[in-house]
């Protein structure tokens, strides 16, 4: 429908919409989260969803403690190597449409921790992730800010065609590799089908100045 | 029909289903029509904590417990009925006072039996 033409009625107090525009609508008003938190960011996100932040004014206050009735699950913390099977599998258990928020540096790619032989390199390795916060830890007008964000992207989402997101395809996965916590490492590593490795080129050829001082 | 007094009942509860059934017909269309179903190992799974569960739950509890209940008996609820006992007892009658000894006979023995299996032992 014409965006010019919709706004010519809204103002004579006739609202036109689709069902795909309906349908978002509710979904991106009312994303509860995953009653779930890891590290320090918790914290955060436990004050997000208080009364000074109060996420209620997003529809996303009510923090579940299934995973079958949450929508969103917010990876708030450091995700160790121990952990990571229970994430995915908590994923995995969650209904869709499910999306997820990695929040804070440990989420995203290990953070402070990440030279560590027990921490997860990013929750991302497994998980598709819809929104990063970088921060450590974010703050929570951060984690709103991204439950923002979200609701821009479930928005823009469409019902039908080829580009609808992956709920919607019959034919795309709902359910992720659990890892394996191995005698070395998280078995696999990482889930070529989720994760694409950044292909980094560290040359230290002719600037590297180690050593001179 | 209309006229009887029943009908406005009538109507009331057809609403009623009506209101029931309405939302979960459209999530069925809903389900039906866009949003393809997409069961899964994990997802069927009957616990929902992220852990796996081990073993089968038709398992057998020691039954260990009513030990504990028996010497919580004795010297929990035995306190509970004694204190009023020994308040109202200038009071009782002495069918009272009878039923009260049957009462704390019927706990001795009990504490006694626990002594018996040595439960009292500190060790």
């Amino acid at each position: 429908m014409d965006e010019h033409l919709k706004t010519e009625l809204r103002k004579q107090g006739i609202v036109a919409t689709t069902l795909q525009e309906l349908y978002n609508w509710g979904r991106k008003n009312s994303l509860w989260p995953l009653n779930f938190g890891l590290a320090c960011c918790a914290i955060e996100m436990i004050a997000a969803s208080m009364a000074r932040y109060d996420m209620a004014r997003f529809g996303a206050e009510v923090f579940r403690p299934s995973p079958r009735q949450a929508d969103l699950m917010i990876v708030a913390g450091t995700v160790t190597k121990k952990m990571a099977p229970q994430v995915v599998r908590l994923y995995n258990q969650m209904a869709e449409p499910k999306y997820v928020i990695s929040m804070g540096a440990c989420a995203i790619s290990g953070g402070p921790f990440k030279q560590g032989y027990n921490v997860l390199k990013g929750i991302d390795r497994y998980i598709p992730v819809d929104v990063y916060i970088p921060g450590c830890p974010p703050r929570p007008e951060a984690l709103i800010d991204a439950l923002m964000t979200l609701q821009k992207l479930i928005d823009k989402q469409s019902l039908t065609g080829a580009d609808r997101p992956r709920h919607l395809q019959a034919e795309a996965p709902s359910e992720f590799i659990v890892p394996r916590f191995g005698a070395h490492d998280l078995e696999p590593p990482q889930n070529p089908e989720v994760w694409d490795a950044p292909l980094v080129n560290i040359s230290l050829a002719g600037t590297d100045d180690a050593g001179k001082h | 029909m209309t006229n009887s007094p029943y009908f406005p009942v009538l109507v009331l509860l057809a609403a009623g289903v009506g209101f029931a059934i309405a939302p979960l017909a459209l999530a069925w269309i809903w389900a039906w029509k866009f949003s393809p179903r997409k069961p899964g190992p994990s997802k069927n799974a009957i616990y929902e904590c992220g852990l796996e569960s081990a073993g089968d739950a038709w398992i057998q509890f020691h039954p260990g417990y009513y030990l504990y209940a028996i010497i919580f008996l004795v010297f929990d609820i035995e306190a509970v009925f004694l204190l009023p006992f020994a308040v109202a007892f200038a009071g009782l009658t002495f069918a009272a006072g009878m039923a009260m000894l049957v009462f704390l006979l019927l706990l001795v023995e009990g504490l006694v039996w626990a002594y018996q299996k040595q439960v009292l032992v500190w060790s």
